[in-house]
């Protein structure tokens, strides 16, 4: 089958691309009617003599070609490009220079879900959504069904979705969009979302896909994921393309790329309790093998380096350190403490480096914020709150690929767990 | 199911490059993505006739308000002339069209904006937004055309055989309307503040119109500036198709004619322009 696509040469040629943005294009999200005043006078204003603002370059020179077929990651850290370049692939936004030529029906789905309506039922949502991610109507009523039942929906397609659970919901939009089947299909973060036994069904329908020949283009955090599906990766990193290449030693790099250092330097830092005369001055992140981290993963080893330094030069006799973690929201999750795991209060030098380490990072993709904690001879000498922040990348925690369960949208702490069965004669009880 | 669309389909090639200034219609473009036009309108219509309580006793009511509010205002009070037509009449044969500019400025405007998740997720042409956005409307012209029948025949008034200019005349207002509506909409993605701006203009505009008095009360010297509104030209024509036969009119083919033409170059005008502009729409949404 497809024998007209064995005839283009390739699916996808991307040369010399690249994205300007000026600086302030994507500023105001919800300005308010002030805001909108202030603006509108300043806008008036400046007419006439257009400000010329900095430049951003999402992209700048991207270079690659894939070839029908092949299912390809992309990966990169937050801000790197991935999505831009996925949005100029799927013509949402023009390139500022450069030029890509496609072979092949395009289909993106950038999110699931695209242009549902809460009023309409999941009926006509279907047609709709189908609609706009390019499925004639035609198509859409002969597979109507087959989404109907993949989604596992049937007894609600004529009730309005704003009637849904996220679920639901999610599982609708999934349906439609995994019966979406053009040549090239171009993938960003969808699979993250929710409802991992559909995640599976999902990734079972993408292999599908890619069997018959189609090209995928993958865009994700989610390296479990990538290494299940993808054969090649590219690497992204300040709009240029960094790696390129089989899929295992593109990720590796990619992690190796996350061990940039970001040590706070807590000198200067004014948000701070404590008598003073011992303070941290430094704080960053260390992997298990001392390799300064930016980022930390998920289930693997994290180890925040705390340097500190008493004024008068003394030894510092009975200390107590900690490391309290709050979520986004301020919310407590847990706190490492010294005296938690040591029997005996802590006899410090004059000078050095505490180090905090946590054996399997027990937190989702999220950010965190660290309040830190030292205390000599029952004296709080320096509470740092808020203090520094710490970015997780989802990692494979529990050795199974997945860390959420079916459902279950929270994100947050992770906890090593194990559940044992009912061996064979304890049934009848 | 796939083998069959492998064999009897040619792969489509495309090419994205990047472009600066002026660029073609893509006319071509427009019309593979039909299907989703249709549903577009289809789904703003269901919404808003499923949201509200009184559904499309709405399209029914705001016209006859309005007419009822300017018949006493200047019908009764402020005495307006209207060409020998009972003024309720008068006034809401200008109403029928003008209502219906009015709201597809109001809608076409806000389109592209109220349709972030749609820009930024996914490629299709941005015309069909704020084109969807005034063609939904039409309904809402055709149910208050019903009202006008029954005005009518209160009243006792035929209309003639100029009625049959009613299709032509649906043409050019829709035509207007896309030509402003989509223009509007370009600009609000740039300069929020459009927003605020188009109650202004639709306002003043009406009063440039003859909405709710006669063109014959505009000065002879200046009525060729005046019908270069193309509103104008056709708000007059809209009244002598339907009350012909009572307002003895002709239709003035002049006026009509450069409202047509000034329709039809405002729309080409602000389908370049919304090429042009459309191409940051996803960055600045």
């Amino acid at each position: 089958m497809n024998q007209s696509l064995a005839k283009s040469p390739f699916a996808i040629r991307v040369e010399g691309v690249s994205k300007r943005y000026r600086l302030g294009e994507r500023l105001t999200i919800n300005p308010t009617l002030r805001d909108r005043l202030v603006e509108l006078t300043g806008r008036l204003q400046r007419r006439g003599r257009q400000v010329e603002a900095e430049p951003l370059w999402a992209l700048s020179g991207i270079d690659f070609e894939i070839q029908p077929g092949e299912v390809v990651g992309i990966i990169g850290r937050n801000g790197a490009g991935k999505s831009t370049l996925l949005k100029v692939l799927s013509r949402i936004t023009a390139p500022t220079e450069g030029r890509i030529e496609i072979y092949g029906r395009v289909g993106s789905l950038l999110e699931v879900g695209t242009g549902f309506h809460p009023e309409l039922s999941g009926r006509e949502n279907i047609f709709l959504n189908g609609s706009i991610l390019g499925m004639s109507r035609r198509e859409i009523a002969e597979k109507f069904d087959e989404i109907v039942a993949f989604a596992e929906l049937e007894r609600f397609i004529d009730t309005p979705v704003k009637r849904y659970s996220s679920g639901m919901y999610i599982r609708l939009a999934f349906a439609v969009a995994a019966h979406l089947e053009p040549e090239i299909l171009l993938i960003d973060e969808v699979l993250a979302v929710g409802d991992a036994a559909f995640q599976k069904k999902c990734l079972g329908k993408m292999g599908e896909i890619s069997r018959q020949g189609r090209t995928i283009l993958f865009v994700s955090h989610n390296t479990a994921a990538m290494l299940n599906l993808c054969q090649r990766g590219i690497l992204i990193d300040h709009g240029q393309v960094r790696a390129d290449g089989p899929i295992e030693p593109v990720i590796q790099s990619y992690l190796r790329g996350l061990r940039v250092a970001t040590p706070w330097d807590l000198r200067e830092c004014r948000e701070r309790e404590g008598r003073g005369r011992v303070r941290f001055t430094r704080a960053c992140f260390e992997d298990g093998n001392g390799n300064p981290l930016e980022q930390g993963v998920s289930g693997r080893p994290l180890v925040i380096a705390l340097d500190y330094e008493a004024e008068d030069g003394q030894p510092l006799p009975n200390c107590r350190a900690s490391v309290a973690f709050y979520d986004g929201l301020g919310q407590t999750l847990f706190n490492c403490s010294s005296e938690l795991v040591r029997r005996d209060p802590l006899d410090l030098p004059p000078r050095g480096t505490l180090r905090c380490r946590i054996p399997a990072l027990p937190l989702s993709q999220n950010q965190y914020v660290l309040t830190l904690f030292l205390e000599v001879n029952r004296q709080v000498e320096d509470w740092i709150l808020n203090g520094i922040e710490l970015d997780v990348v989802d990692g494979d925690f529990y050795g199974t690929g997945r860390l959420y369960p079916d459902g279950w949208r929270g994100k947050g702490v992770l906890v090593p767990h194990d559940w044992s069965i009912p061996s064979g004669d304890d049934d009848d009880d | 199911m796939n083998q069959k669309d492998g064999e009897n389909r040619q792969i489509p090639h495309l090419v994205i490059e990047a472009a600066q200034g002026w660029s073609p219609l893509e006319l071509g473009d427009l019309w593979r993505y039909r299907e989703l036009f249709l549903f577009l309108i289809w789904r703003d219509l269901k919404v808003r006739y499923r949201q509200t309580a009184l559904g499309v006793v709405w399209a029914v009511l705001q016209p006859l308000g309005n007419m009822l509010i300017l018949a006493i205002l200047f019908g009764r009070l402020a005495r307006l002339p209207s060409d020998g037509v009972p003024y309720p009449l008068f006034v809401f044969a200008g109403l029928l069209p003008w209502t219906f500019f009015a709201n597809a400025l109001g809608s076409a405007g806000g389109s592209l904006v109220g349709s972030t998740h749609l820009i930024t997720k996914v490629y299709f042409p941005r015309m069909i937004i704020p084109a969807a956005a005034v063609l939904a409307g039409l309904v809402d012209l055709l149910i208050s055309l019903l009202v006008m029948g029954g005005l009518m025949a209160w009243y006792g008034a035929v209309p003639g055989r100029s009625l049959a200019l009613l299709p032509v005349l649906i043409l050019l207002t829709t035509i207007t309307a896309l030509g402003v509506g989509m223009w509007l909409a370009a600009m609000q993605v740039k300069y929020r503040d459009i927003r605020y701006v188009i109650p202004f203009l639709t306002q003043f505009w009406m009063f440039a119109t003859p909405v709710i008095y006669p063109a014959s009360l505009v000065p002879e010297h200046l009525r060729h500036l005046y019908f270069i509104n193309p509103m104008s030209g056709l708000i007059e024509a809209w009244r002598v198709a339907l009350l012909g036969e009572v307002k003895g009119g002709q239709f003035d083919w002049t006026s009509l004619g450069t409202s047509a033409v000034v329709a039809t170059v405002l729309l080409i005008h602000s389908a370049y322009t919304f090429r042009r502009m459309e191409r940051h729409f996803a960055d600045l949404v």
